[in-house]
């Protein structure tokens, strides 16, 4: 098994076509619908081809209401289907709240175990674009406060490639948040790349002096930060959660356990959010293993600005991360 | 005026090391209170106060290592205290205040102000106490000059290449020679300490052993339909039946519940359950969970629960290693069937369980599978006989059997 495998270039959008035409092709109950998924092709160009591919029964546009197309794919999914919503952008989302969070999430306890829905819904998210507060926040930690939903964060190529179809087994609603940053993301993946887990964390990078907790475009600042800091004699750990819902705790406590000290790095807001989650999590599980203070690094605290330089300012960026690292590291 | 004194965390301790003061001289105490963190050769305690009134100065200063019984501070009333601070407030007489000279067994450590908790990291913490650094010792490079992991590793390099050790004693008497203590010797000391106390049961107690089986399926099928009732935090473990008809039985023969001393059984009116926790260094500690028979199956499990998880950090009370009045072991968990145990004296009993599993079961003529557990009891010839050790089994199984009244 030493062969090196053939790898081809490709992108994150390419990455998660791939992933829809699979399944596609894999389960004939599988349908896309959303907002301009098809002839339009896709807002971020994710199903462009695919209507061509797979007809208007299979690859739908629907009307610009939120609250009716996800009810609709809550539904399809009741009716023994497997759909697969698009929501242009998790700001968009918020229309459809009732839908994910009173129904989908709702149904399988409501109905005494009787009736789940297995929906999958993917949405953009995230800032960098300048595309303005309405466009650019990131709620999924509001997502993964919700019991009866399972919530993924694939950074990677083989992640955007591979979380969809085991989403798709779940019998029950999973959301995926695909950072808008990362659609134009370059690199290789396995020719045969297909289905990945959704239950664990990665450590995308070893280390033994302080663990980085990340997920989605976050991930790919930590690594950089973390290179920048290996030229210091900084070894970080960097560890991609994939999944924020649930949390695979075990990971990031072994790290600590072995790094005694942590920071949180999430492009949510601080407060109330998955990183004070995370936080409280540490304090409970591994408080004696800490060296110093969790600390978080997340965006600022006001609605995400328009204008480049102050958009840039407000989120988590490499030189921040670093300089809270060197901060932190500071004291022996 | 009341002394405080090293207490005796068990019948093998002899000595133990102050490790901090957690009140200021001057503050006032209830009995109860926990006053102080003595480790021994069995872990970090921490010890209360037993009686009500204001803190002296330390006589003993955190790091130093004593013999049980030595007079650690000393605890005034709270008149005696009202009175000297009038006396200190007088400028002149401050220095001669009397108060605590005569009962001085020794010549007290300078009086040096304590200072407050001491800022360290809680993984320094830990690692002072492998590395048997002593905290008061160590000057903190951390963020608002807190202790860290690399200020306790310095300070061990420190003492390991010969510096003098920390340790101060004023005491040449003391019976074991100080020695600052590392992981290792730690975990060696600990294993001395469970080699003398089972030695020693070994070497007195005429052990006598009966073993019965146990059919499990009415009290799990009961707990089973209570823990739907409860939230995921409040279920109960099957073991927390076992702990609370194990007191109950115990009420039914009080007499395997109680000390052999002197030549003498003496039966102990509350039952305090010594539970057996396998510590992840190696070596065990079997801490009491108090009045057993009183507590409700919930009540119960917390306690537990929180016994465990209090014991695994060394942050037990010293009442708690020293109460028990009988001893629980449950090698369930680690599949075992049967449970031969070894008396802590001075007790005169423990009750063994084993894994509980499906086993054929024959009654009325029908041949069964039922969950079943073996339950032994290893108890002192010298305090009862065969006869009171199987009323003891019989009266475990019918509490058993009646789960709902547990």
């Amino acid at each position: 098994m030493n062969e090196p495998k053939a790898m081809k270039a490709t992108t994150y959008r390419e990455a998660v076509k791939e992933a829809i035409r699979e399944a596609m092709h894999r389960d004939q109950r599988v349908f896309l619908m959303g907002e301009d998924v098809g002839h339009y092709g896709g807002c971020y160009a994710v199903s462009k081809g695919l209507l061509a591919e797979f007809g208007p029964e299979r690859i739908r546009d629907t009307p610009l209401c939120e609250s009716g197309f996800v009810g609709a794919g809550i539904g399809a999914a009741l009716g023994g289907m497997r759909p697969i919503v698009e929501v242009m952008t998790v700001n968009f989302s918020l229309l459809a709240l009732d839908q994910i969070v009173n129904t989908a999430a709702t149904l399988l306890h409501m109905s005494g175990g009787q009736f789940n829905v297995p929906l999958v819904i993917r949405m953009a998210t995230g800032a960098g674009k300048q595309l303005a507060a309405q466009h650019a926040h990131s709620f999924e930690g509001w997502y993964a406060h919700i019991p009866g939903l399972r919530v993924l964060s694939p950074a990677t190529l083989e992640d955007a490639r591979g979380m969809l179809w085991t989403a798709l087994e779940d019998p029950d609603p999973v959301l995926i948040f695909e950072n808008n940053t990362l659609y134009n993301m370059e690199g290789t993946l396995a020719a045969d790349a297909g289905p990945v887990d959704i239950e664990k964390a990665r450590v995308r990078r070893p280390g033994r002096d302080i663990t980085l907790i990340t997920y989605s475009a976050s991930l790919f600042k930590c690594l950089e930060a973390a290179e920048v800091l290996a030229g210091e004699g900084i070894e970080a750990e960097v560890i991609d959660l994939r999944s924020l819902r649930p949390l695979d705790d075990a990971t990031y406590l072994t790290s600590i356990a072995k790094t005694h000290r942590v920071l949180i790095v999430d492009e949510g807001w601080r407060s109330g959010g998955l990183a004070a989650e995370i936080s409280a999590r540490i304090m409970e599980r591994a408080f004696y293993d800490l060296d110093l203070p969790v600390e978080r690094l997340c965006s600022a605290e006001v609605p995400i600005p328009y204008a480049r330089h102050m958009e840039a300012a407000a989120l988590p960026r490499v030189d921040s991360i670093v300089a809270t690292i060197r901060r932190m590291m500071s004291h022996g | 005026m009341g002394e405080f004194r090293m207490p005796s965390l068990g019948a093998d301790m002899e000595t133990g090391t102050l490790v901090e003061w957690l009140v200021m001289p001057g503050q006032p105490v209830q009995r109860g209170d926990i006053v102080a963190l003595v480790e021994t050769q069995k872990g970090l305690f921490e010890i209360e106060a037993f009686e009500d009134g204001i803190m002296g100065e330390p006589l003993i200063q955190a790091g130093q290592t004593v013999p049980v019984g030595t007079v650690l501070a000393m605890i005034s009333s709270g008149t005696e205290a009202a009175a000297r601070m009038d006396v200190q407030a007088e400028p002149t007489a401050a220095a001669e205040s009397p108060v605590e000279g005569p009962t001085v067994p020794q010549t007290a450590a300078p009086l040096t102000d304590l200072p407050g908790r001491i800022a360290c990291s809680p993984s320094a913490r830990r690692l002072a106490l492998e590395l048997g650094v002593d905290l008061a010792t160590v000057r903190g490079t951390g963020p608002g000059g807190a202790i860290q992991r690399s200020d306790i590793e310095e300070a061990a390099k420190a003492k390991e290449s010969g510096a003098a050790p920390v340790v101060a004693t004023e005491k040449p008497v003391a019976a074991a020679p100080i020695q600052p203590m590392d992981a290792a010797t730690s975990a060696a000391r600990m294993r001395q300490a469970i080699a003398a106390a089972v030695s020693r049961s070994n070497r007195e107690i005429p052990h006598y052993y009966l073993e019965t089986e146990i059919d499990l399926s009415r009290p799990l099928q009961w707990l089973a339909a209570e823990n739907q009732k409860r939230s995921i935090q409040e279920r109960v473990l099957p073991v927390a039946l076992l702990l609370k008809a194990v007191a109950k039985a115990l009420r039914d023969v009080p007499e395997l519940n109680g000390y052999w001393l002197e030549d003498g059984l003496q039966v102990k009116a509350e039952i305090h359950i010594g539970f057996a926790v396998a510590l992840r260094q190696g070596g065990l500690i079997s801490p009491a969970l108090h009045q057993v028979d009183k507590l409700s199956i919930g009540e119960l499990m917390q306690a537990m629960a929180d016994l465990i998880e209090r014991t695994r950090v060394g942050r037990l009370r010293g009442s708690e290693v020293t109460d028990a009045t009988v001893s629980v072991t449950n090698l369930g968990d680690r599949g075992v069937k049967t449970v031969y145990g070894v008396i802590y004296p001075p007790q005169v009993a423990l009750v063994g369980f084993g894994r509980i599993a499906e086993r054929p079961w024959a009654e009325g003529g029908m041949l069964g599978v039922r969950p079943c557990v073996t339950a032994t009891l290893a108890a002192d010839h010298r305090a009862t006989d065969g006869h009171q050790g199987a009323l003891f089994l019989e009266a475990l199984n019918r509490h058993l059997q009646l789960p709902e009244e547990l």
